[in-house]
Parts: structure tokens; sequence; C-alpha cells
């Protein structure tokens, strides 16, 4: 093992900082807005189609929500990577 | 050309394609066998993972059913969606930086300590052989369909592709041949799915047919199939039936059990760089992404046609298609009543009387994605195209495993734990030595699989769930988890998993119902509690043993910063 430059305490707080955020919205949207609230968002439909709001968030938004939460987190890390002089060559 | 005609043809050119793929890509080091030299660039390798993923289950067997499910389906699509996030967050980057070859490599080093290795090492083999046995079945029923030969035959014949490529290639001849496996089988999905959508709400885009209008009636499908179910006694399709802590802990439980599956891991190894580990798993979810938003559309379509073309219709009269699943023993029609006509109907049916109705039909979910194309009088060459599909799915799968069985067994048992001192060449010999054995052994179960693969490969989500994700994120995120902790944690959350699951299977089968469950939470889902018994068992009994040393502080700082990544740490050292 290389030996590692110890203790880039800002880098890794902003990480986590970034977790915390990111993986609020991972539970809203998927056992939040899925499960937990859907009986409840069940009776709003999204207007123009046949998704009750709560179904909708189960099997289709979730999905979606998820995959934009990877990429902003790809693009907010190798931001902050490239601030803390961190980044890969 | 007849349908068997456009299936022999279409599943002979995929398979070419692979044999051709993974002798343009063969492996010559180790590096290229287990982790494709690094070299995998990221699209690639997110294509190569998503193929690596879906297996049979998610091509041929989900949509099915979350067409009988309703929104209970929904645990599947959020639960093998939803983990990718966490891996890409929480695990994928510093498992990248790490940079070995192997779970087992991390929690063995992580944690310095062989037994913590050892039992990395029994919990991979066992979840990737429970795996590795249902895609080897799946293999075996498309054969036996649609080629019409025996399930064994079948079994053989994809057990000799696979040990071709796999034990040839390597990690390396699996990555390019699942990328190739993941064009056959995206496409053998959507076509299917776009020609419903197109036929049933006129929009073709299955995502958004889903909350379109059927263009018969003008009424929304989704309120149309609602409907039918409640007139038909079953539960309304966009409510379900199981409890919502129990909703709550299956997803949980799937999403952390794909996040600790090893196959799936291993994949974030492969890339140049730890910044690659991170966009892979985000080109990875896109990749599963069109199928999963697909599948509960599909399952929609399914189910209406279903519906529409079986119910109260004359047992005379049925279309082709039901003959020929019914000489496969997956539909079967039994005629209680003696009217001659189909009474495919739920538990709350009633008649105009108030008497209850019993209901004459039992299909087997698993048919109704390769049915699908039937069921709607799609041309012939599409239902090929569904087997060559179901077969990609579920090779590329198996491959993937069976590198993980047989790197655990040459490099983390014969390497790591038996004879160190190996020589690469005589490693690389005994990797595809496993590979080889893994193989037959895969087929052997494929072709007598014990009675219970379905409950097995649940298990297996289980126990990634309540072994290895608790050991690597507190491995990453805890400086202070030690040896004991991890270790007591991996045990106590595996036992519990597996006794919950044992004793509602085996034990006392007539216990398994809610009222005995506890707090009402399937066995499936037992493994999101075996997690929190596995955290909760590690953070305790850390606190009451000896810190880690002080190097392995050092390891969980550099794995915390991508800088210094760069090509893979020598196997020696």
């Amino acid at each position: 093992m290389p030996s590692s430059p110890s203790g880039r305490p800002d880098y890794w707080t902003a990480n986590l900082r970034y977790l915390a955020i990111l993986l609020t919205i991972w539970f809203l949207a998927s056992f939040g807005c899925g499960i937990l609230f859907a009986d409840a968002l069940n009776e709003f439909r999204f207007p123009g189609t046949g998704f009750k709001a709560g179904f909708w968030f189960a099997q289709q938004g979730s999905i979606y929500v998820f995959l934009v939460l990877i990429f902003v987190y790809v693009g907010l890390m190798n931001r902050l990577d490239r601030a803390h002089g961190v980044e890969e060559e | 050309m007849n349908v068997q005609a456009w299936t022999f043809t279409l599943v002979a050119l995929s398979f070419a394609l692979y044999i051709g793929v993974a002798v343009w890509s063969r492996a010559s080091s180790t590096r290229d066998f287990y982790v494709a030299g690094k070299g995998v660039p990221p699209l690639a390798n997110g294509m190569a993972t998503a193929a690596d993923w879906m297996s049979a289950a998610s091509f041929i067997s989900m949509a099915g059913l979350i067409a009988f499910l309703g929104y209970d389906g929904s645990v599947y699509l959020m639960g093998w969606t939803g983990g990718y996030v966490l891996l890409a967050l929480l695990l994928a980057p510093y498992l990248r930086k790490f940079g070995r070859y192997t779970v087992p490599d991390f929690v063995g080093d992580r944690y310095y300590s062989r037994t913590a290795r050892v039992v990395a090492v029994v919990c991979a083999i066992f979840i990737s052989f429970t795996y590795v046995a249902g895609q080897m079945r799946g293999v075996g029923i498309v054969f036996s369909r649609f080629l019409e030969v025996p399930i064994w035959l079948g079994v053989v014949i994809g057990m000799g592709i696979v040990f071709f490529y796999a034990v040839l290639g390597g990690m390396k001849g699996i990555t390019y041949t699942q990328v190739a496996q993941y064009c056959v089988l995206i496409f053998a999905y959507m076509v299917p799915a776009i020609f419903l959508s197109i036929l049933i709400t006129g929009n073709p885009v299955p995502q958004l047919g889903l909350g379109g209008a059927d263009l018969v009636s003008g009424e929304y499908l989704l309120d149309r199939l609602d409907g039918l179910h409640e007139q038909l006694g079953f539960a309304a399709y966009t409510d379900g039936s199981k409890s919502t802590l129990d909703v709550f802990a299956i997803t949980a439980a799937l999403m952390v059990g794909t996040a600790g599956l090893p196959h799936v891991i291993i994949r974030f190894y492969t890339v140049p760089r730890v910044r690659d580990a991170r966009i892979s798993a985000g080109w990875a979810l896109l990749f599963i992404a069109i199928l999963y938003t697909t599948a509960p559309a599909v399952a929609v379509f399914a189910r209406t046609n279903l519906l529409n073309t079986v119910s109260e219709r004359s047992y005379e009269t049925v279309p082709e298609w039901f003959t020929t699943w019914e000489n496969t023993e997956l539909i079967a029609f039994e005629d209680h009543n003696g009217d001659g006509l189909i009474q495919y109907v739920g538990p709350d049916a009633v008649d105009d009387s108030g008497q209850p109705v019993q209901n004459e039909l039992t299909i087997d979910r698993d048919i109704m994605v390769l049915a699908n194309p039937e069921i709607a009088g799609l041309p012939g060459w599409v239902v090929g195209l569904v087997a060559a599909g179901g077969l990609a799915a579920a090779l590329s799968t198996a491959a993937g495993l069976l590198l993980v069985v047989s790197s655990a067994i040459s490099h983390d048992l014969l390497k790591g734990v038996f004879r160190p001192g190996i020589s690469e060449r005589g490693e690389l010999m005994w990797a595809r030595v496993s590979a080889a054995f893994a193989v037959v052994l895969a087929g052997y179960l494929g072709i007598n699989p014990p009675g219970f693969v379905a409950q097995v490969v649940a298990f297996a989500f289980g126990l990634a769930a309540a072994s290895f994700f608790p050991a690597i994120i507190l491995g990453i995120f805890s400086r202070r988890m030690n040896r004991e902790g991890a270790i007591a944690g991996m045990i106590s959350g595996i036992a519990f998993t597996a006794a919950y699951i044992i004793y509602f299977n085996y034990v006392n089968p007539g216990a398994n119902t809610p009222d005995n469950w506890f707090l009402g939470i399937s066995p499936e889902g037992i493994g999101f509690v075996g997690m929190l018994i596995n955290f909760a068992v590690s953070v305790t009994v850390s606190r009451f043993s000896s810190p880690p040393p002080e190097e392995v502080g050092r390891l969980v700082e550099n794995i915390r910063v991508p800088k210094g990544s760069g090509p893979a740490h020598e196997v020696s050292a």
C-alpha cells in the first residue's frame, strides 16, 4: 500500500454532506413517495395521463430520480476532487 | 419462415456473435482474467454491468411477476435499481481506489484477518452458485419451449457456450461479450414492447403508453385494468395487498442486497480510474433503467391482453399459443363448473346471485414475457428475437457469476489462504480449472434444480444484504471499525437471516403467514432486519475491543481520496 496523504478533513466533510443530501432525496423518492406516502399521493393524478402519483413514483419516477442522483453525484465529486487537488491524472 | 425457424436462426446468429467477440478479446494474464486488465472504458463497463446484472429473472420473469402482483411488484423495480445509487455513492469509488481483485480481498485486508476473508469467500461462493443455477434453468426453459429440445440438452448447449468464453476469455472476454449481449437483449425486449404499446395505446413509447388511454374504449389503461380486476375479484392493480412495512423491508433488502452482490461489485474494479467507477454505475443504471421502466408497461399490456383473451372464452376456441404452453404444463385449465368456458377470477369473485366463483385457470407467471408476442399476434421473428434475448440475459449473468466463483477459489482461497507463493501462470491455470469446474456444477444444478431455486435467489439477496454490505460500508466510513466487530456483525447478520428464512420455508412452512412473521415482515424482506442487526452488533462489539492497527487507518485514509489510484496494485503486494 502506498502511504496516503493523511488528513483531508474538508474534502471528506464535503463528501459526507453531498452523500447526506443525495441519499435523503433517494429515500424520499423511493421509500417516501413510492411506499410510505403512496396511498396519499394516489389521490392525485398527473393531468392528461392515467398515472396516480404514488403508483407512478413506485414503478417509474423513483428510477428516473435514481439516475439523476448518480449523474449529479459524479458532477459534484469531480468538481470537489479538482477543488482539493485530489483528482487523478 | 415459421416461428421455430426464426428462433433457430436468431439464436444461432447471436451465439456466433458471442463466440467471435470472445476470440477477439481473450485474456493473457491474471489481471486480464479477473478484472480485464482494468482497461475497460466506463460506457462499455456500464453496458456490461447492465447485462451482467439483468438475468433471466429480469428479462423473463419480472414483467410477469409485476403483471400478477400489480403495485406490489414495485418492490422489484425500486429494489433492483435503487441499489445502484448506494453502489455509486457508497461503494464503487472506494473499492476501485483500494484496487485489488475481489470482495474477499477487501474484507481480508481491511479487517487484517484470514477468518474474515474466509467468511467472505464462503458467502461469495454460496451467493453466486444459487444465482447461476437459476440462470442455467432459464436457458433450459427457453431451449425446450422454442427449439423443442429437452431441457437437459438446452442446458448442455448453454454450458458449452459459457464454458468457451468464460474459461478462455476471463473477465476481458466476458466484458466484451456482455456488451454484445446487452445490445441483443435490450433490442429483443423493446421491439415487442413498442409493438404492443402502439397496438394498445397508439403511443410508441411504452413508458408513456402505460399512462395512456386504451384505443378501443378511450378509457385510461390503468383505470380499465383496475376495473377489470374489480369485476373479476382480484385486488385493484394499482393498489396491491402487501403491508406497507413488508413492501418497505423487501425493497430495502433488494436494494442493499444489490449493492452487496459480489458479481456486481467486482465490475467496478475493472475500470481505469476512480472517477470512471462513479460514472460506470451511472451508465449501468441508465442501461438497466431502459428495461426496468419498460417492464411495468409490458406487465400492464400483458395483463390486459390476457384478461381480454381468456376470460369467459370457450375452451374449444382458445388460440394456438394457449395449447402450446399447455403442453409445457405452464398453463392449466380445469373446468370446475363444466360450462366449457374459462373462468379466470380472483379470490373475491362472485356471480350475479352473489355466489362465489371458482377460478379454473392456472398460469405460470414466468411465461408472460415469452408468450406476450404470441398473445398479441406479433410476427414470428419477434417471438424468435425474444428467445434470443432471454438467452443473452441468462448467459451473460451466468458468465459473470462463474468468474466470481473461479476467482474466489483460485485467488482468495488458493493464493490467499493455502498457497500464497503460487506463480501468476499457476494462478491463471487454476482460475481456468475452477471456472470449468463451476460451469459443470452449475449445469448439473440447472438440469437437476433443487426444488427451491426461486426461494434461494431471495435468500442470496438477504445474505448479501446482511453480510457484505455493512462490513464494506463500515470498512470505508468508520476508521474505528475493527476485525472483531466486522466478523461478529457478519456472522450474526447471516445467522439471523438464514435462520428466519430456513424456519419459514423448510422447518415450519405451515406457519409462513403474515400473522406469524416478525413485525409482519416476510422472509423475502428479512435481510433488511439482518442488515440492521449486523450494523448494531458490529458497532457495539468494536467499541468493546481494541482499535484496528495503524496501517489499517492509513488504508482507510488512502481509499477515501481518488488521487494515486494509478494502475492496479501488484498481485504480490
